[in-house]
């Protein structure tokens, strides 16, 4: 008893061949913004990456790019299939083709899906290398002389001012780390030295932070040394000045940008897997309902098509027999000393009489 | 004295028109891309309206938007006639239209000529447009609790960041500008009190820059106060340190942007003209030719198209005449004229 069976007219039957035609293209755009929404999240991951640590974070655009071009291939390849169908003679050419191209079909789908769910499923790979490698890059601010990591500098002032952050998890990140290279303290002041013998390893550290913390929207000019000093300068309170500095940490201001670009991008990824789901069960019915008529002989019959002949669980059956019988074609019966033929009936004709000949003694 | 005469055979009037079919269209596109390249060029200047004294400029956009809108209905109405062209019933309807059409299109054709010039001609306009706008934004920076001008800090910051410029003409403007408010200061202390003395005005002046000033290239953490003491600082020049803050001027660097931007639109503009200039020669060529045709029996002969029928000054009086009636009657007659006519009649 067949799953879901439609009956189908010939005008019903061309129709869905040309609704299908159409879809079929229509899905090979959908498979360019696939490439394209691949090709953007792995830009915007590449822009990134000095602040990032290795994680395996480009397998989620590389799949979407994959998945992508091979969309628009086999949507293409649908395409003229369902144009050809319209013409039962031209069905012939494909009609071995269809089921395995709608089984590939199938299980391509799935990798849509897989890549539209794992889009969701990064927030915490991304939450782990963003504050390492965060906590290097402010680790390595003042080294602009060291080859390799000069460009730090520029890329945390720049990060910080693009998406108004300060440090790590906050501004006092900053506290803790020797972000001014010994390059310019001059070790001659005794200010300097008392504060470097203060420390247990010898690092300069200070209540300061970089230009690029200074929020602009302060109405007074920003205050970046001796933030927590209230008596260095004129009516402040550190405790309640909010619009001094930017309050958010710059992981927390990364995560949320890239999960806002992940769950677009993860729903863009789901509403065309629906799509490519629904074509694909267009072109299954297409596909058994022209079947149907070939079955019959005559082309302007009305036909039924189905999703599966038999039901869910003895199609699944009759498969898997098939995939252990492709297993077992390969086995040798040792039963028979390995001859195959040694249980079989003669069928062979021994002229007019039919007599077998007697087999001649050796002489020894 | 003809211009432009050419013999055009059945075949080729076909071929006219067929072409005139497609580059109407595509004129068309040009007049959409036309508009949208001038609003695009209006929310620029809109966007900087802070930093700019005079709306003089937002000329060119304007220009550019109107003339985008008329090219789009122009080469619609070119496309219609085009397409009446060969059907010898329906293309004298469009003969009335045809004399207003032309001049009104030659007219936008010519603006679109003057949108191009005048965004070079606006350059000094923009100049000191901007200069007299930033030195206001300068000066006003430190008034953030004053209404209607508290957010000038926060537009010079970010222009400042945006730009990699600092003050108007280089950075040394903001040494001439107090810039830190007398709410910030302590007036307790003796080296506020020393410097406001010291100044004729009573104003708080130092040789620092605001922290959008520094550059984020710069190998050393930003030096913002006491720039040109080179003893306040460790292993510091002042005149050979480059990378501290931005050098430049804000001024140069938005006409710079500005002029960049209106350079590549007005190329962009100059090849819509050509488009237009063309379908509008062709289009004459084409009525002219089926005019020619018009009362024959047989349709597939040669004739004769031209695109202007007298000579080029005889022409623009004849478009003119019209047009200069109009302005003398609306001019009033003397006194004497009309008693010399009432003494007559």
């Amino acid at each position: 008893m067949a799953v879901l069976p439609v009956k189908f007219t010939k005008t019903k039957r061309d129709k869905l061949a040309q609704l299908l035609w159409v879809l079929n293209w229509i899905s090979v755009v959908t498979g360019i913004i696939l490439f394209s929404l691949g090709v953007f999240l792995k830009v915007e991951i590449n822009k990134r990456q000095d602040l990032m640590a290795e994680r395996q974070l480009q397998s989620v655009p590389n799949l979407l790019i994959s998945v992508g071009l091979i969309a628009c291939g086999i949507n293409f390849l649908g395409g003229k299939i369902c144009y050809d169908c319209v013409d039962t003679s031209k069905f012939l050419r494909w009609k071995l083709v269809m089921l395995p191209y709608i089984i590939c079909t199938f299980f391509f789908t799935l990798s849509i899906l897989v890549g539209g769910l794992m889009c969701y499923s990064l927030h915490g790979q991304l939450e782990e290398s963003l504050g390492l490698g965060l906590r290097e890059a402010m680790r390595y601010y003042k080294d602009t002389d060291t080859p390799g990591r000069c460009f730090l500098k520029r890329t945390v002032d720049l990060l910080q001012i693009q998406f108004q952050c300060c440090g790590n998890e906050g501004h006092r990140d900053w506290f803790q780390i020797q972000w001014i290279s010994n390059r310019y303290l001059d070790m001659s002041r005794r200010e300097v030295v008392d504060r470097l013998r203060s420390n247990v390893e010898g690092k300069y550290l200070m209540d300061g932070v970089p230009f690029s913390c200074c929020n602009v929207n302060s109405p007074r000019p920003c205050i970046q040394y001796q933030t927590t000093n209230n008596s260095a300068h004129f009516n402040y309170d550190y405790q309640t000045e909010e619009l001094n500095l930017w309050m958010r940490g710059c992981r927390q201001a990364l995560l949320d940008y890239y999960t806002d670009i992940l769950h677009s991008i993860g729903l863009t990824v789901l509403i065309i897997w629906l799509f490519e789901l629904s074509v694909l069960t267009g072109v299954r019915y297409l596909q058994t309902s022209l079947e149907n008529v070939w079955r019959r002989g005559d082309p302007e019959c009305e036909s039924e098509g189905w999703l599966l002949e038999t039901s869910f669980v003895a199609t699944a059956r009759t498969n898997f027999n098939i995939i252990k019988n492709l297993g077992k074609f390969n086995q040798i019966n040792t039963a028979s000393n390995g001859d195959p033929n040694i249980d079989r009936p003669s069928t062979a004709h021994y002229g007019p009489d039919n007599v077998p000949p007697k087999s001649t003694p050796i002489a020894s | 004295m003809v211009v432009g005469k050419m013999k055009l055979t059945f075949q080729k009037r076909v071929k006219l028109v067929q072409g005139l079919g497609l580059l109407s269209w595509l004129a068309t596109l040009c007049g959409a891309i036309t508009f949208t390249l001038g609003c695009f060029l209006k929310t620029e200047f809109r966007r900087r309206s802070e930093v700019m004294d005079n709306t003089d400029i937002h000329c060119v956009p304007n220009t550019l938007m109107i003339v985008g809108l008329a090219s789009m209905g122009i080469n619609y109405f070119a496309g219609r006639i085009c397409q009446d062209a060969l059907d010898a019933g329906r293309f004298p309807r469009w003969k009335t239209f045809l004399k207003p059409f032309y001049g009104c299109s030659i007219f936008v054709t010519t603006l679109m000529l003057i949108a191009v010039i005048l965004s070079y001609v606006m350059k000094g306009s923009l100049e000191s447009s901007l200069k007299i706008g930033l030195k206001n934004g300068i000066r006003f920076y430190k008034d953030t609790d004053t209404p209607g001008r508290c957010f000038q800090k926060q537009t010079i910051d970010h222009l400042q960041m945006e730009f990699q410029c600092c003050g108007n003409n280089d950075y040394k403007d903001w040494f001439e500008v107090q810039w830190i408010s007398n709410r910030y200061l302590d007036f307790s202390s003796k080296e506020v009190k020393d410097r406001i003395k010291s100044n004729v005005d009573g104003r708080y002046l130092v040789d620092g820059v605001p922290f959008s000033c520094c550059n984020p290239r710069s190998p050393r953490p930003c030096i913002q106060y006491k720039i040109t003491n080179n003893t306040a600082h460790y292993n510091y020049d002042h005149h050979t340190e480059e990378l501290n803050i931005f050098i430049g001027g804000c001024r140069e660097a938005l006409v710079n942007y500005y002029m960049g931007l209106m350079n590549t639109i007005g190329g962009v503009v100059l090849s819509v003209f050509l488009i237009q200039s063309s379908v509008l020669a062709s289009l004459r060529l084409l009525q002219t030719s089926m005019e020619a045709v018009a009362g024959q029996e047989n349709v597939e002969i040669e004739t004769e198209g031209y695109l202007l029928e007298k000579g080029v000054k005889e022409t623009l009086m004849e478009y003119l005449d019209p047009v200069l009636k109009l302005m003398w009657l609306n001019q009033v007659t003397s006194p004497e004229d009309t008693g010399t006519k009432n003494a007559d009649s």
